[in-house]
């Protein structure tokens, strides 16, 4: 266990359910800014985030977990994650995001006409993200 | 009088109605149990999302925002969402008067439509249906509520609506279900009601304005998704008390007929019997 001093409250929250809700001493995540870590009694922030891994550390402890789109509330004592997708590694199915990732690919390769390019990008960072996350399992 | 054979052949039609009203009230019963848990665990990212965006515009009272702005045109998108099926008492139609009975004008109003009874019933009656949605009604998932909420805020900022209502019903409980009509852009938050707590001085990344404009689209779509999730709730425990009215109703009528049935039946014993003594007095 991490010192009791530097435990924080985390909660992940997307629309199906309460993803995660537990204690850290540090939490790693992708903003539009760049990768943050956060701390105990980081100053008040909202920040919007980035398709990432969110990685909630608690003394030796990691867990790995996909976030696609949302936001993050973070108070001193506090970080709240609203997600609108989030996955650990073991919900993620490999095969599949292989097969989006190829077909992202393929879209952003052939310059297909009426390509929203855009899109296939965010689709393909999608994937790699499932693929990195998948191999924490 | 009825004859005896006329009351028999309506009770056991009136019977084998019962039977379908009493499996479709046992239908509706487990949807609602399943459609209630995904109601109840949509509830803390809503309101966690509601209390962000109301402190946010409570603390940035004076920002420009388009999201923010009352734009000069008088026209109104409503989301007005119903169910595709019916047989679930005046849930529908409460939703159609709660739009053609508002303040608003026919011809303001663009009504994009989830749920084919009330696409039908607000067409029939001459309003300018903008977008059909019905098909995300049979099992609404956040993508879904996502694409319809592009669809209304790129007419909000494309100038084509000035103001974004949605109307749905809202679920309390089990047996008592409310049809609402609410604001959703421009937002209009109370912030005595939420109730934000003014000491913490919140920093903003990138910046406000940036925050807002991914924050609010975000907003909205959780609002759709809430509200679709709890019309779903909605929906079946509307059917579910309709059909369970319409099987106790079927019940007071078989008694009713059975009644009456006995004594048509004694009836012609009677009737039968005088006949015969007669008869017999006659030959003797």
């Amino acid at each position: 266990m991490a010192e009791a001093d530097k435990i924080f409250q985390v909660e992940i929250i997307t629309p199906d359910r309460i993803f995660y809700k537990g204690e850290a001493d540090m939490i790693e995540f992708n903003t539009e800014a760049g990768e943050i870590g956060v701390y105990k009694n980081h100053i008040p922030l909202t920040t919007v985030l980035k398709p990432g891994i969110v990685i909630i550390h608690n003394g030796e402890e990691k867990k790995y977990a996909a976030v696609h789109a949302g936001f993050a509330e973070i108070l001193g004592e506090k970080v709240t994650i609203l997600a609108e997708l989030a996955e650990w590694p073991d919900e993620i199915d490999v095969d599949r995001a292989e097969a989006a990732r190829e077909r992202a690919e393929e879209r952003i390769r052939t310059k297909a006409e009426n390509l929203d390019l855009k899109r296939a990008e965010y689709a393909l960072h999608k994937a790699l993200i499932r693929i990195d996350v998948a191999n924490y399992k | 009088m009825a004859s005896m054979r006329d009351i028999k052949r309506r009770k056991s039609s009136i019977q084998s109605t019962q039977q379908i009203t009493k499996a479709m009230k046992l239908v509706s019963t487990v949807k609602l149990q399943k459609a209630k848990g995904r109601a109840e665990q949509t509830d803390p990212y809503f309101n966690y999302m509601y209390k962000t965006v109301g402190t946010m515009l409570a603390k940035s009272g004076s920002i420009d925002h388009p999201y923010l702005r009352t734009s000069d045109t008088d026209r109104k998108a409503v989301v007005v969402i119903t169910s595709n099926r019916g047989l679930a008492g005046g849930y529908n139609s409460n939703i159609v008067k709660l739009v053609t009975d508002s303040d608003f004008k026919k011809e303001d109003l663009d009504i994009y439509a989830v749920g084919g009874k009330g696409y039908e019933a607000l067409e029939r009656r001459g309003y300018h249906i903008a977008a059909d949605a019905s098909m995300i009604m049979e099992n609404p998932t956040y993508p879904d509520a996502a694409a319809l909420c592009d669809k209304v805020l790129s007419a909000f900022t494309a100038g084509e609506v000035g103001e974004i209502y949605l109307a749905y019903t809202h679920f309390k409980n089990t047996v008592s279900q409310e049809a609402k009509l609410i604001k959703l852009l421009p937002i209009e938050i109370d912030p005595e009601e939420v109730g934000t707590d003014s000491n913490i001085l919140m920093n903003y990344e990138p910046n406000e304005e940036e925050a807002l404009n991914e924050i609010i689209p975000k907003y909205v779509t959780s609002l759709f998704y809430g509200a679709l999730v709890e019309a779903v709730a909605s929906e079946n425990g509307a059917r579910m008390q309709a059909m369970d009215s319409a099987t106790s109703n079927a019940e007071d009528m078989i008694s009713d007929l059975s009644l009456k049935y006995n004594r048509a039946r004694q009836g012609s014993i009677t009737q039968e019997l005088t006949e015969i003594i007669a008869g017999a007095n006659a030959i003797s």
